[in-house]
C-alpha cells in the first residue's frame, strides 16, 4: 500500500524536509533531500530507526557520583528505554578512564556504551 | 606547582575556548602559560554536554562534550601548561595584572604579558524576560539543571514544562525524559524553532514532547515549589491572545532563553564592549582593544558549533603567545640601572641593550653629598668593572655624567642590572 | 512542662526584632517566635528601605509621631548596630506647575508633625541636583532628614544584638492559640509546643489582626494586604543617587525611583489591594504601572536593563487615630488593651514602619513601665553588634590578610557579588542560623546580581548541606516544601 511519509534528516545541521513514498518498507521515492545522505537517512529510518544516545552511570568513589556514557554508534531506537534501564543499574568503581566499556554488545547489536571521560577517585 | 610572578599568557577560563587558547599558545612557544579556571576541573561547560555533537569538524568524530575537552585537557597537561583550579579571578587591570583568590594559595597576584578571556557566557534569567508571578524554588535556567542532572547527580524536578527551544532546552527536555522525567511541554515565543532541526526530531519528535510556536508563560504559580505555569499564545506583537491561556500543572519550569556573553572581567580591564553581541571587539588576531588581551569562545558572541570555539581560540591563543614573546624580548633588552654608593639618582633608569650597539648612551646623576677630592665614576656589573671616569670633585650642584661607549657593549649585553658607584681615588 | 518567660514576642520582622533588643537591655526573658524559616521575611524584607523625613503621615496620627521619632534614631541605632544606613535626604518632585500646591502641602504637614530641615526647591535646582530628571520638572520638597537603609541588614543585626543580649529566637515556629487564664493572657500555643509568659507582644505584621481576633480584641479591626512590586535595574547602567518621590496620591507614596545601598536602581511600588496575604506575584499591569510612573520622573530609564524584581505586602489596617478630632481610620495600634491582661497589642504597622521600629520598640518599653513593669537593667547589656565581614567590601590588602586568617574566604561562591565561602559559613553558624538559600540571599547579597543565582546556586545548596549535615535533597529556597532537589539522578522513585 502507497503512502507517503514526511520526516526530517537530521545527518547534518541543516534538517531538509523530506517526503518519502513508501510501498510498506520499501522506499519508492525520497522528495527534498539536499544532498546524498538524505535517502540513506530515509532509508534507515523506515526500515531501522536509530539513534546515538547519551546519559550517566553511578561511580563509587569517583570524583564526581556519575560519570557520563555514551553509544559510538546509533543504536535501535525501540532499545534506548532498556539500555536506560540496563544503565541505571551499573555501579562503577573510580578511578574510571575515558572509553571503558560499561555495556558491552548492548543487547546484541554489537555496539558498546563507553564512558565520555575519565572519573578520578575523591 | 609553584606560583610564578609574570606569565607569558594568561587563560581565565577552561571551556573549549580557555583550553584551546592555552594549547596554541603553548605550541607557538609560549614559555609560561597558566590557565585558572574557577571550577574544581578544567572543561568548563564541556563537562555537563555529555550528548554528542561535538568534534565533527575538528577531529572528523561525532563526540560528547566531556570527551571533546578531554582532548585538550590531554594537550595541557603534556605541553606543560600550569592551571589553577577552584579560583577566581577577581579583577584585572589594563595593564595585565590580574588579581585572584583560592582557598589553597589565598590571595595572589599575577602578571601576564598576555591575556586570553575565555570566560563563556551565562543563561539570561527569568528577571530579564520578566516573567510575573511568584517566586518558589523550582526555577531554573537550563544549564543549572543540566549541572545537577548530569554532574552532581541530582534531580531538580520530575514534571518540567521547559521554555525556550534553543538547543539547551530541548537537549534537556530529551535528558530528562531519559531519566524518567515528565516532560509537559516546550513553549517558544517565537514563530520559529530556534535550535537545530535536528535536535527537534531527536529531543521532542521522537519522546512526543509537544512544542507550541508562538507560545509563552505568563505567569508562575506555586508558592514554595512550582505547582503550575500558565503558558498563553502570542500575537505578533508579542501581546497575549486572550482566552488562549492553559494551566499546566508541573513542578519544574526550566528556562533556555537565550545566552550572554560574561564580560564582567572584560569590563574591569577596559575592554571596549560591542553593544550589539555584548562581547569585545576584536579583531581578526582576536584581540581586543587593549594592547595584549585578547578574547576567545563565547565570551566574545554566541557560537553554535564548539569546532567553531576551537579554530578561534586556536589563533587567539598563537596571537596571545606572539604578543607575550615580544614583551619578553623588549623586557630582556632591559637593563637596569641602579644607584649604588654616593649616587642619588640616575637618569635613564634602565637602557635597551640594543641602542647600545648603535651608539654611546649617556648616563646622568646627582650625588647627595659634596666629595671635594677626585673621585673615580664607576659603571659595575656586580664584581665586573664596565666603564670608569675621572672626575675632580663631585657636587649635588653640578650634575655628573658618564658615558657608555659601543665597546662596552659586550659586557652589558650579559649584565642583569647596571650600578653606578662614586669613589674617591 | 512549658518553658517560663517575661515577654513572647509573635513575629520576627524589624518591628519583633527591634522590640527584642529594647527588650533585651532589661533583666528579663524574652522569647522571640517566628513562623518562617528566617526572620524577616515578610513585609520588612521588601520594601523601598527608606527611612522617611515624616512629613507625609497626617499630623496627630500615631503614624506621624512614631515617624518622626523614630527617623531621630537612625544615627546611633546604625552606629551601634553596625548596618548599612545613609541620611541621603529626599526629594519629593513636582511635574508640571499643577502638582506645585502639593509640595506646600506636605511641607506644612511636615511642619506639623515636627520635621526639621526640609525646603522647597525651585526648578533649576532640582535640575542642577538630579540631572536626570524630567525637564518638565517645577520644584521639589527638598527633606534632608530622609535615608536609605539596608532593611535585611537591620533586622538581622537588631535581632542579633538582642540574641547576644540573652533573647531566645526560634524559626519555623507559628502561632495558634492564647493560653488563657480567665481574662489574663499567660501563654501561647504553637505548632511546636506552648510557652508560658507574663506578657505576650504582637508584632506578627500581616497576621496581626488573626493574632489580637485570638484574644477577642478588636474584632472589626482588619488587615487587607496591599501589594507593591519593585524593578530592579543592571548596576553598570544608570544610577540615581537621589532618592526621587512623585507628589503623593490618596493610595500613597508613589513610584520611587532610587538607588539602595546595593548600587542598584530601583523603582516602584505601585499599589495593588490583594486577597491573598501570601501574594507575591509580580504582574505585566504592575510592571506597565510602575514604569510609567518612574518615567514621569526619569525619562531615559530603558527596561533592557531591569535584572530583577521583587514584591512587598503591606499590612494596610483600618485602625482608627485615637487622637480627638482626627478622622483617620488607617493609624498604628500600639496598645495594652484593657479587656486583656498580659497583652501588647501592634497592628497596622505598614509604612512608616521600617522608620518608626526604633520608635515602636521604645513606645512599647513605655507602656509596659507605664502598666507597671518594672524595668532593671541588665548589668553587661552590650548595645554593639559588629558587623561581617564582607569580602566584596574589602580592599586588596584586607582580603589577603583576611584569606590568610581563614582560608575559606578565598574560594568564591558567587562571582557576581563577589560573596566567598567563609562568608557563607559564617551566616550558616550565625546566632541567627541561616538554613535556606534565600536566608543567605538576604544576608550577604549571593545570587541578586546579574546571574540571578545560575552559577552559585549548586554550590550554595551543597555547602548548606555539608555545613548543616544533611542531604543535599532537603535544603530548600525558603523553608519547608521548596525543595531544590527531588531525588538521587539514578532512583526513580523520590
Amino acid at each position: 500500500m502507497e503512502e507517503t511519509k514526511k520526516m526530517i534528516c537530521i545527518s547534518c545541521p541543516q534538517g531538509c524536509s523530506l517526503d518519502v513514498k513508501v510501498d510498506g518498507s520499501i522506499i519508492l521515492k525520497v522528495d527534498g533531500a539536499s544532498c546524498k545522505q538524505g535517502a540513506d537517512y530515509a532509508e534507515h529510518e523506515i526500515t531501522d530507526p536509530r539513534r546515538m544516545i547519551a546519559s550517566t552511570v553511578r561511580v563509587k568513589n569517583g570524583f564526581h557520583p556519575l560519570v557520563p556514557v555514551y553509544t559510538k554508534m546509533p543504536i535501535p531506537k525501540n532499545m534506548i528505554i532498556d539500555v536506560l534501564t540496563e544503565l541505571r543499574k551499573v555501579e562503577l568503581t573510580a578511578p574510571v578512564e575515558l572509553g571503558t566499556i560499561v555495556i558491552k554488545n548492548v543487547f546484541g547489536t554489537g555496539i558498546d556504551v563507553i564512558t565520555s571521560r575519565d572519573m578520578p577517585t575523591q | 606547582m609553584l606560583l610564578k610572578n609574570v606569565y607569558d599568557v594568561v587563560v581565565i577560563g577552561s571551556g573549549p575556548g580557555g583550553l584551546a587558547a592555552a594549547v596554541a599558545a603553548k605550541k607557538e612557544g609560549a614559555e609560561d602559560v597558566l590557565i585558572i579556571e574557577r571550577d574544581v576541573e578544567l572543561g568548563g561547560i564541556l563537562l555537563q554536554c555529555i550528548h554528542n555533537g561535538f568534534g565533527v569538524e575538528i577531529f572528523k568524530e561525532d563526540l560528547p562534550g566531556p570527551s571533546y575537552a578531554q582532548r585538550f585537557i590531554k594537550d595541557v597537561f603534556s605541553l606543560g601548561v600550569e592551571i589553577l583550579l577552584d579560583t577566581m579571578v577577581l579583577d584585572i587591570t589594563p595593564q595585565r595584572k590580574i588579581y585572584a583568590s583560592n582557598k589553597r594559595l589565598g590571595f595572589v597576584e599575577i602578571e601576564a604579558r598576555s591575556i586570553v578571556l575565555a570566560m563563556g557566557c551565562r543563561e539570561k534569567t527569568r528577571a530579564q524576560i520578566r516573567i510575573p508571578g511568584t517566586r518558589p524554588a523550582g526555577v531554573f535556567t537550563a544549564g543549572t539543571a543540566q549541572r545537577w542532572v548530569n554532574v552532581e547527580g541530582y534531580m531538580p524536578g520530575k514534571q518540567v514544562v521547559i521554555l525556550g527551544s534553543g538547543d539547551i532546552g530541548m537537549i534537556m527536555a530529551r535528558r530528562l525524559t531519559f531519566e524518567g522525567v515528565k516532560v509537559e511541554r516546550v513553549l517558544e515565543v517565537m514563530p520559529y524553532l530556534t535550535g537545530l532541526t535536528r535536535n527537534y526530531v531527536q529531543c521532542l519528535l521522537d519522546f512526543d514532547i509537544p512544542l507550541q510556536l508562538r507560545h509563552t508563560v505568563k505567569r508562575i504559580l506555586g508558592n514554595d515549589r512550582v505547582e503550575a505555569v500558565e503558558a498563553v499564545q502570542v500575537d505578533e506583537k508579542w501581546n497575549p491572545v486572550p482566552g488562549s491561556e492553559e494551566i499546566i500543572p508541573c513542578d519544574t519550569l526550566l528556562l533556555s532563553v537565550g545566552l550572554i556573553p560574561e564580560n564582567e572581567l572584560s569590563r574591569k580591564a577596559g575592554v571596549k564592549l560591542d553593544p550589539v553581541t555584548g562581547g569585545p571587539f576584536v579583531d581578526d588576531n582576536f584581540q581586543t582593544s587593549v594592547p595584549g588581551i585578547f578574547a576567545a569562545g563565547n565570551v566574545v558572541h554566541v557560537y553554535d558549533l564548539v569546532d567553531w570555539v576551537t579554530e578561534a581560540a586556536f589563533q587567539a591563543g598563537k596571537c596571545a603567545a606572539k604578543h607575550a614573546i615580544i614583551i619578553r624580548r623588549k623586557e630582556s633588552n632591559y637593563v637596569p640601572l641602579i644607584a649604588g654608593d654616593n649616587v642619588r639618582y640616575i637618569v635613564p633608569q634602565m637602557l635597551d641593550k640594543r641602542n647600545l650597539e648603535e651608539h654611546e648612551i649617556r648616563l646622568q646623576m646627582r650625588v647627595a653629598q659634596p666629595i671635594e677630592q677626585p673621585v673615580w665614576v664607576e659603571v659595575h656589573d656586580k664584581e665586573n668593572l664596565v666603564a670608569r671616569k675621572g672626575e675632580r670633585y663631585v657636587r649635588p650642584g653640578e650634575m655628573v655624567t658618564v658615558n657608555l661607549k659601543q665597546k662596552n657593549f659586550t659586557d652589558v649585553e650579559k649584565a642583569e642590572n647596571l650600578t653606578i658607584s662614586i669613589i674617591p681615588r | 512542662m512549658p518553658e517560663n518567660y517575661d515577654f513572647i514576642i509573635i513575629g520576627g520582622g524589624v518591628v519583633g526584632s527591634m522590640i527584642a533588643r529594647w527588650l533585651s537591655r532589661y533583666e528579663a526573658s524574652v522569647l522571640l517566635i517566628e513562623k518562617e524559616a528566617d526572620i524577616c521575611m515578610g513585609s520588612s524584607s521588601a520594601n523601598t528601605a527608606i527611612v522617611h523625613a515624616g512629613y507625609d503621615p497626617l499630623p496627630g496620627s500615631l503614624k506621624a509621631r512614631m515617624n518622626v521619632a523614630g527617623n531621630l534614631m537612625w544615627d546611633q541605632l546604625s552606629g551601634e548596630l553596625n548596618f548599612p544606613f545613609e541620611r541621603r535626604g529626599d526629594y519629593v518632585v513636582a511635574i508640571g506647575e499643577e502638582e506645585l500646591p502639593a509640595l506646600d502641602t506636605l511641607m506644612e504637614q511636615g511642619k506639623k508633625n515636627g520635621v526639621p530641615g526640609m525646603m522647597i526647591l525651585p526648578k533649576e535646582e532640582v535640575i542642577a541636583r538630579e540631572k536626570n530628571i524630567n525637564p518638565e520638572v517645577s520644584g521639589a520638597l527638598w527633606a534632608t532628614t530622609g535615608g536609605i537603609c539596608d532593611p535585611f541588614a537591620v533586622t538581622f543585626a537588631a535581632a542579633e544584638n538582642a540574641v547576644m543580649n540573652g533573647v531566645k529566637v526560634i524559626l519555623n515556629t507559628s502561632f495558634e492559640g492564647f493560653i488563657m487564664d480567665r481574662n489574663r493572657i499567660v501563654g501561647i500555643k504553637t505548632n511546636r509546643g506552648s510557652f508560658r509568659s507574663r506578657w505576650v507582644i504582637n508584632s506578627a505584621g500581616m497576621y496581626s489582626d488573626e493574632v489580637m481576633h485570638k484574644a477577642g480584641i478588636r474584632p472589626e479591626f482588619v488587615i487587607r494586604p496591599r501589594r507593591g512590586e519593585y524593578f530592579v535595574f543592571d548596576r553598570a547602567d544608570l544610577t540615581i543617587d537621589n532618592v526621587l518621590f512623585p507628589v503623593p496620591s490618596l493610595k500613597g507614596k508613589g513610584i520611587l525611583v532610587t538607588t539602595t545601598l546595593h548600587e542598584n536602581t530601583i523603582i516602584g511600588p505601585n499599589t495593588m489591594d490583594v486577597e491573598d496575604k501570601e501574594d507575591h506575584s509580580t504582574s505585566r499591569e504592575g510592571l506597565e504601572e510602575i514604569w510609567q510612573g518612574a518615567k514621569k520622573l526619569i525619562p531615559c530609564l530603558s527596561q533592557k536593563h531591569i535584572i530583577a524584581m521583587f514584591v512587598g505586602l503591606r499590612p494596610y489596617g483600618n485602625g482608627p487615630c485615637k487622637s480627638p478630632g482626627i478622622d483617620y481610620q488607617h493609624d498604628y495600634i500600639i496598645e495594652i488593651p484593657t479587656e486583656v491582661q498580659g497583652f501588647v497589642n501592634l497592628g497596622g504597622i505598614e509604612s512608616p514602619g521600617l522608620t518608626s521600629s526604633p520608635a515602636i520598640a521604645q513606645e512599647v518599653v513605655d507602656l509596659l513601665k507605664d502598666a507597671g513593669e518594672e524595668f532593671r537593667g541588665k548589668k553587661n547589656w552590650d548595645p554593639i553588634r559588629h558587623a561581617r565581614l564582607r569580602f566584596r567590601d574589602m580592599s586588596h590588602k584586607e582580603r589577603k590578610l583576611l584569606i590568610e586568617k581563614d582560608p575559606r574566604y578565598g574560594r568564591v561562591i558567587c562571582r557576581c557579588e563577589n560573596v566567598t565561602e567563609g562568608e557563607i559559613i559564617a551566616e550558616i553558624h550565625s546566632p541567627i542560623p541561616a538554613t535556606t538559600y534565600d536566608a543567605i540571599k538576604r544576608r550577604t547579597w549571593l545570587g541578586t546580581g546579574r546571574c540571578q543565582g545560575g552559577f552559585d546556586t549548586p554550590r550554595v545548596v551543597q555547602l548548606l548541606a555539608d555545613e548543616l549535615g544533611v542531604s543535599p535533597l532537603e535544603i530548600t529556597k525558603k523553608g519547608m516544601g521548596s525543595n531544590y532537589l527531588l531525588r538521587p539522578t539514578k532512583q526513580l522513585e523520590s
